[in-house]
């Protein structure tokens, strides 16, 4: 599959942009078309409901990230043991990449799944649940919890930026009874 | 009609654009909620669509159109009631067998009423996250006020 | 196998990110680039060659479907990801609003 090893290419060109861009906001839109070349990948691997989901989840995260980085200059600073420091990184991801290629020959070949669960639900999904996309009557009927646990936990983390913006307004209010 | 403030907001193009596609953007993401259980979609893409179009509105005209048409009290209530009607959705399976069951009579596939309660989880995931979308937006409107303090 | 070792390398590179840099939004870029490796290789796992997509269609019969199951998954995973990154970005700006800089070389107290 040629056309997969070439959008992984370009991706894995736009994260390191991403990485090592001075300014804030070039970083901001590398990541922009890093994600936009996952969405493609999503479509040319066969799954429509994650392009859809990905594409829309991409631009929110957008949005919210260059509202944070308007105005906001990068320090330019190289501190000591600059040289060690990225050594010792460098070796570490070595001895990562070491290990997980030790680990991908143990899987299946690329393009020939196990589907020991998936092809029951293949095969007898359309007759109990009279659903015609699958990826929702997995999400919703046959995995129904793993859903109630997304919903809690986007739940709580509208709770914590609820909490997290607003603790300035209480401060000042103390500060101004105690004087 | 929104009417054409020149201090607040984008240019004049811009705003037109905006009238007229806010109307195309809302009605496909009702699409993609109502019909999650028959072409690719589901509640999450669609309940994300439907934020959009809010946030097309607010980026081209400023703050005050969205503060005055969508209160912060009606954020939070969407919230809670769309992961209340998800839960209760669930809890309504014990009535005929076990917790998350599917209860309603499960008609012809690839028609709007099939798949049980399929359609109604997708309707209250859909408001649960167009209340998260929205909030993203009041996230983002604190980021400017802060940025335009400094 | 190179697919598969490519996706590893772009966790390789997110992760990078997140060791080396001083900024807090780059080590925010750097998590979100480690979530788009994992989403990826997810959906890499089921890939099946000459698969269809996982839809039922009204005129014929499908059998060679990829992986749905794993799709699944990956859709959880995705819209979690967008909920993880808010919270950081929210907790970025009440670091900066307190320190006045994005250092973390200069974020130094525990309770504040």
């Amino acid at each position: 599959m040629i056309e997969i090893n070439l959008l992984l290419g370009f991706i894995i060109i736009a994260a390191i942009i991403a990485v090592n861009a001075k300014d804030l906001l070039s970083a901001v839109v590398a990541v922009g078309v890093s994600g936009l070349g996952i969405c493609i990948t999503f479509l040319t691997l066969k799954a429509p409901d994650l392009a859809i989901t990905q594409l829309v989840v991409e631009i929110l995260c957008l949005m919210i990230l260059v509202n944070a980085t308007i105005k906001k200059d990068l320090p330019f600073s190289v501190s000591g043991r600059w040289f060690l420091n990225t050594l010792i990184t460098i070796i570490f991801l070595i001895a990562f990449l070491y290990i997980g290629y030790q680990a991908i020959s143990g899987i299946p070949r690329f393009g020939h799944p196990t589907m020991r669960v998936a092809s029951i639900y293949i095969r007898e999904g359309l007759e109990k649940v009279h659903a015609a996309n699958l990826v929702s009557a997995i999400n919703l009927n046959f995995r129904a919890y793993d859903t109630l646990g997304e919903a809690t936990i986007l739940f709580a983390a509208a709770i914590g930026v609820m909490a997290v913006m607003r603790s300035k307004g209480r401060k000042k209010k103390e500060e101004r009874e105690t004087e | 009609m929104i009417q054409h403030n020149a201090n607040k907001g984008m240019s004049i193009i811009v705003k037109s654009i905006a009238r007229i596609l806010t109307g195309f953007v809302l009605l496909y993401g009702i699409y993609i909620v109502l019909h999650g259980h028959i072409s690719p979609g589901g509640g999450f893409a669609g309940g994300f669509i439907i934020a959009l179009s809010y946030i097309l509105i607010m980026l081209a005209f400023g703050k005050e159109e969205i503060l005055q048409r969508v209160p912060q009290a009606t954020i939070t209530i969407l919230e809670s009631v769309g992961a209340i009607m998800f839960l209760f959705i669930a809890l309504l399976g014990f009535s005929s067998g076990y917790f998350f069951r599917n209860w309603l009579p499960e008609g012809t596939p690839f028609k709007l009423l099939s798949a049980g309660t399929i359609p109604i989880s997708n309707v209250a995931l859909a408001l649960l996250e167009v209340s998260l979308g929205l909030f993203g937006i009041f996230l983002v409107l604190v980021l400017l006020k802060f940025s335009q303090k400094k | 196998m190179i697919t598969y070792f490519l996706c590893l390398v772009l966790f390789c590179i997110g992760l990078y990110a997140i060791l080396r840099q001083r900024n807090i939004i780059k080590i925010i870029i750097g998590i979100v680039i480690c979530e788009y490796s994992v989403n990826l290789f997810l959906v890499l796992f089921g890939y099946k060659m000459g698969g269809r997509s996982p839809l039922h269609s009204p005129e014929q019969s499908i059998t060679n479907m990829v992986d749905p199951l794993l799709q699944a998954l990956a859709v959880t995973s995705i819209v979690i990801g967008l909920a993880t990154t808010a919270l950081f970005v929210a907790v970025a700006i009440r670091l900066y609003d307190k320190y006045g800089t994005f250092d973390i070389t200069k974020i130094h107290e525990l309770r504040g």
